[in-house]
């Protein structure tokens, strides 16, 4: 790990006129951490997330993201981070082989690059075969991986994964989270929401927030002791149930 | 430079895959020009007509043979009572009778003045209109035919010439409005549907996460859907030209001009649509109503817009419809140049320049 934090955020805010989405929320994200951030429906953890991809400007509080200001250099950020959304976010008319060209490409890569690197994913997730197939005749487990790997395709420093497993089977589960321990190993920092907790329990460090504030953050054993409990779900549920707002 | 020729890519494959709506997308215009120029009409041709003959002279055998000549009227049958043109109305095997009284041609000899009825089935007025004239005006040849020689005192004559349409063609009128018809419908709304879309997919956050510029993204969607326009455009002309007989009188080059500019027009319309909706309901649904319905209704093309309320004349001149088809009338049929339409097009390239800015400034970069 080195010195200089991934990501580093300081009294980030968002309001949306009266209401405060997020609150001065402060914390640091190292390289190459698996980071899990967690909240329930509402806490203010997507738009958090949002506001450091550049989808959504801070209200106050400043952050750096791969070392780059958040509000003056936008630009070179957008370059440094990958994104995967909630939604599925591959285009299902278009083949594995042209996506990938054109996520690619709208990075800027060169076409070796792209050549190179979507063989490269292809052979690592076995689809070859199905390369020129639509990606919407895929099963969603194939589709999941499919766009963590082209979300990884410019070899970002920081990854960002907004609830990347929802409507996924176990053993899927499970093979994604081989892959965002690859990424991870390669020195990517992976930035990962999730509601499943089984999957907290595989960060280096989780925090979870509560009505737009970060009420705990550290490794997931550190807060499980610090709590009195066995597991994240515990601890999850003692800080979300002090929540007094409700779903969004 | 090259990311957006990758954009680009994208557009085409999405609309090259989706062969239902590109099916509709080029058929469109062909079967519009093909039913408007040949099943919709408003030329009223071979109408059946009756004669009531009470007199049976040279002049009624004359009048009724003139009609028979034109191609306006077929001579359904000769009838010999009221009773009968009734009846014979009433099972509507006739859509206008002509009924001659007795004496018909001595009293137009001896008294100068002969009576000849025309009766109109107007339960469809326009028809009905249509019909008398043709009829009154095939009655005055005659009359006039008849004067040759005689001095008639104080005859006003009246002449028509029917200027840029002699053969008073209604594809002359629809080919303009068609035309503004499509490029509205496929630039604006297929437009708006497109970016849409991406952002009920969720692939507008991926691509406004990557480092490609939110102007690139618009033009690169705009893209495909002007080159379809002009593809369309194209078949357009084609078909009126080859097949309605429609000229192309004014310069091409300026014509083509023209529809590049309203076709603009329509797609930035469109991106300010993808803005407001959040939904491709929602798109497809402000596109047909919002402009698909005001571009038939206020352009001039089926209601004539010199008819309406004060009110709704104004309003019409927000339309960008009606500025083309002006355009494409004046330039298309009557064959001026941009030395009577310059205004026209400049309204509408201001028009353009508004709704861009508009649209551009609302294309929302951050997803609030």
């Amino acid at each position: 790990m080195s010195s200089q934090p991934s990501i580093s955020v300081s009294k980030l805010t968002k309001r949306f006129g009266d209401f405060t989405a997020v609150d001065e929320i402060t914390f640091d994200v190292h390289q190459g951490e698996i980071f899990g951030f967690l909240g329930a429906n509402g806490a203010g953890k997507t738009t958090a997330m949002r506001m450091l991809c550049g989808l959504s400007l801070p209200t106050s509080g400043t952050a750096t993201v791969a070392g780059f200001d958040l509000s003056s250099e936008p630009e070179q950020i957008k370059k440094s981070i990958g994104y995967m959304s909630q939604k599925f976010s591959l285009y299902e008319d278009l083949t594995i082989r042209e996506n990938s060209r054109f996520y690619g490409g709208i990075y800027g890569l060169k076409d070796q690059q792209i050549l190179q690197r979507t063989q490269e994913m292809l052979d690592h997730l076995k689809l070859e075969s199905q390369a020129d197939t639509l990606v919407k005749s895929l099963p969603l487990g194939w589709k999941q991986k499919l766009s963590f790997a082209v979300a990884l395709m410019h070899d970002p420093k920081i990854v960002f994964l907004d609830e990347p497993t929802g409507g996924v089977d176990p053993v899927t589960r499970r093979e994604f989270w081989t892959m965002i321990y690859a990424a991870a190993d390669r020195g990517t920092t992976v930035f990962v929401t999730t509601h499943y907790m089984d999957e907290a329990e595989y960060c280096d460090r989780v925090s979870i927030m509560v009505d737009g504030k970060v009420q705990a953050l550290d490794t997931p054993s550190a807060l499980s002791k610090q709590f009195g409990t066995k597991g994240m779900t515990e601890v999850f549920i003692q800080l979300a149930r002090k929540a007094t707002r409700s779903d969004n | 430079m090259k990311q957006f020729l990758y954009f680009i890519r994208k557009e085409f494959y999405h609309l090259l895959r989706d062969r239902r709506t590109l099916f509709i997308l080029f058929g469109m215009p062909i079967t519009q020009i093909l039913i408007f120029g040949f099943a919709l009409t408003n030329e009223v041709k071979n109408s059946a007509i009756a004669i009531l003959d009470n007199s049976k002279d040279e002049a009624t055998a004359a009048i009724i043979h003139q009609l028979e000549a034109s191609q306006y009227f077929d001579l359904l049958l000769n009838i010999n009572s009221n009773a009968e043109l009734e009846s014979t109305f009433q099972q509507g095997k006739i859509r206008m009778a002509v009924v001659f009284p007795e004496q018909f041609q001595r009293s137009l000899l001896h008294n100068n003045l002969a009576q000849v009825q025309l009766i109109a089935d107007a339960t469809d007025p326009n028809v009905a209109n249509t019909l008398t004239t043709y009829a009154t005006s095939i009655i005055m040849d005659y009359q006039q035919s008849l004067s040759n020689g005689i001095p008639i005192p104080l005859m006003v004559n009246t002449e028509m010439r029917m200027l840029y349409n002699p053969q008073m063609k209604g594809s002359y009128n629809f080919v303009p409005g068609v035309m503004a018809m499509v490029l509205m419908l496929v630039g604006a709304m297929m437009t708006s549907i497109s970016i849409v879309r991406e952002k009920e997919l969720g692939t507008m956050e991926v691509i406004l996460v990557s480092p490609i510029v939110p102007m690139r993204i618009i033009i690169a969607k705009m893209i495909p859907y002007l080159i379809l326009s002009m593809v369309n455009i194209a078949s357009i002309l084609l078909l009126s030209v080859y097949a309605l007989d429609v000229p192309i009188r004014g310069s091409l080059v300026l014509l083509v001009a023209e529809c590049f500019l309203f076709t603009l027009t329509a797609l930035a319309l469109g991106l300010l649509i993808s803005s407001v909706s959040g939904s491709q309901q929602v798109a497809m649904l402000i596109s047909l109503m919002g402009l698909f319905l005001p571009t038939i209704m206020f352009s001039g093309f089926m209601f004539p817009v010199e008819n309406m309320p004060i009110p709704l004349q104004v309003l019409s001149n927000l339309v960008p419809a009606k500025w083309f088809y002006y355009i494409v009338k004046d330039v298309m049929i009557k064959g001026t140049g941009l030395k009577t339409v310059w205004m026209e097009t400049l309204i509408l390239a201001g028009m353009l320049v508004v709704l861009l800015t508009v649209s551009i400034r609302k294309f929302k970069v951050r997803l609030e």
